[in-house]
């Protein structure tokens, strides 16, 4: 079926799961990185600025968490309050 | 006359979209089949009717086919989703059945594949016609223990419900013994039939198994329907508040005998009030509930990483666990010396007798 090698078209491509570490200060500034380069910046801020805010809310609640891990289908996400800060570990996870 | 499912098709490619259409159109069941190019004009049609498959490629333009699908899982879960696609990646496929797809094709490049795939599709399409339980959900556990012991089988059942499991052994249209949470014989035969709903699976016989239970099937099974009645007209009687007030005791009991420290719950509608069991600051708790399940939630969106199944969280006091379900989000504090391991399964378990 010749016409079905229509199917190596060119594509934009798939964004894949974030795998690593990150430091994050108390402004929500990365510090360090151990993701790789190609992973969206945004969206690792992303991540950094919702568990800085989860800490922080936390704090609101008088909870005070010091560490949470979030388990997402496909991704754990752990995080270590670190001075007003925090440190950050993406790990995908496969469900097979 | 006999309605004919409907599938879409979502690729940004017309050309695939015709060819799809075309293959497609040679399935024995002549689904009706729609078709669309982009994410955004898919979840129009998805609202505006009823589908019963959606097919998907993964690699779109501005909407891909992971954000897709993590959409359509939460939105549409009764929607059978295939994913078609050129991708050859494992992560991909393990992401895509982590979104709960019921199949992972990869497009296929000869007439054999293309005609597997739609045997596969055929067979998705027509599941819930050949599904030879359905007239079990019209019985109750009562009703098929009875024609278990009427046809002198021997059996084990295993019936669950949520975290809860409970076993009943059946020898020569005996019933032997019965387990379930920490309860054996009797008691524990008279528990799994008060639960309401669940699902139930046989297991092979095991003759060996120690009798516990003395008494007829039909002795037991009417004086638990008795128990139940009594039960049941008790609280037609009793007021809200005592009713309300059995609960709490019951709910606290099971929270002692679990080891929790207490527990908060909040209902998923916008308005609704904390309830707080073990602790007086349910409305602070649950204004971070409220607020770390729309951010995590957010956040798995746009990571695309899937639903999230729980958060466990620990402070110099103790350690917390966060669950979403349906109707309600629940967190729950266990000590400090709680085995992080095991405080999820425990949660869920406390959480689903509560409701039992």
């Amino acid at each position: 079926m010749g016409l079905l090698n229509l199917f190596a078209k060119p594509r934009p491509g798939l964004q894949r799961l974030p795998s690593g570490s990150l430091t994050v200060d108390r402004e929500g500034h990365i510090v360090t990185s151990t993701v790789s380069s190609s992973y969206p910046e945004e969206l690792l801020h992303e991540v950094a600025d919702e568990v800085l805010r989860l800490f922080d809310e936390a704090r609101k609640s008088h909870l005070q968490l010091n560490e949470f891990r979030i388990h997402f289908a496909s991704l754990h996400i752990t995080a270590r309050e670190a001075r007003g800060g925090a440190i950050i570990f993406l790990s995908p996870a496969s469900p097979l | 006359m006999e309605s004919r499912h409907k599938i879409l098709i979502l690729d940004d490619d017309p050309v695939f979209l015709e060819l799809y259409k075309e293959w497609l159109s040679q399935l024995p069941s002549k689904p009706e089949i729609q078709t669309s190019t982009n994410g955004a004009r898919a979840m129009a049609l998805l609202e505006a009717e009823p589908f019963r498959v959606l097919i998907c490629d993964l690699k779109m333009p501005k909407m891909d086919g992971l954000q897709v699908l993590s959409i359509v899982r939460r939105r549409f879960p009764e929607l059978r989703t295939v994913v078609m696609t050129g991708v050859q990646d494992e992560e991909f496929r393990s992401r895509a059945y982590a979104l709960g797809v019921d199949l992972f094709w990869l497009k296929p490049d000869t007439q054999q594949n293309m005609q597997m795939f739609l045997e596969c599709l055929e067979s998705l399409l027509g599941r819930d016609a050949e599904n030879g339980f359905r007239g079990i959900q019209s019985k109750s556990l009562m009703d098929i223990l009875q024609m278990e012991c009427l046809s002198q089988s021997s059996t084990v059942f295993r019936i669950t419900r949520g975290s809860l499991v409970g076993k009943i052994w059946i020898l020569n249209g005996d019933l032997i013994d019965a387990e379930t949470e920490g309860a054996r014989g009797e008691a524990a035969f008279r528990r799994i039939l008060e639960w309401k709903s669940g699902t139930f699976e046989t297991l092979p016989a095991e003759p060996e198994r120690e009798r516990s239970i003395t008494k007829s099937i039909n002795a037991l099974l009417l004086e638990t329907a008795q128990a139940m009645d009594e039960i049941s007209s008790n609280n037609d009687g009793e007021s809200a508040e005592t009713a309300n007030h059995r609960k709490t005791v019951w709910r606290l009991a099971a929270m002692t005998r679990e080891g929790a420290e207490w527990v908060v719950t909040l209902p998923n509608e916008e308005n609704g009030t904390p309830e707080g069991w073990g602790t007086q600051s349910e409305k602070e708790f649950a204004a971070w509930m409220r607020y770390a399940n729309e951010a995590v939630q957010r956040l798995g969106e746009k990571l695309e990483a899937g639903p999230w199944s729980f958060i466990r969280a620990t402070n110099l006091e103790r350690k917390m666990v966060l669950l979403p379900s349906k109707n309600k989000t629940c967190l729950v504090a266990w000590p400090s010396t709680a085995e992080s391991s095991g405080i999820y399964e425990q949660s869920k378990k406390l959480v689903t007798s509560w409701d039992s």
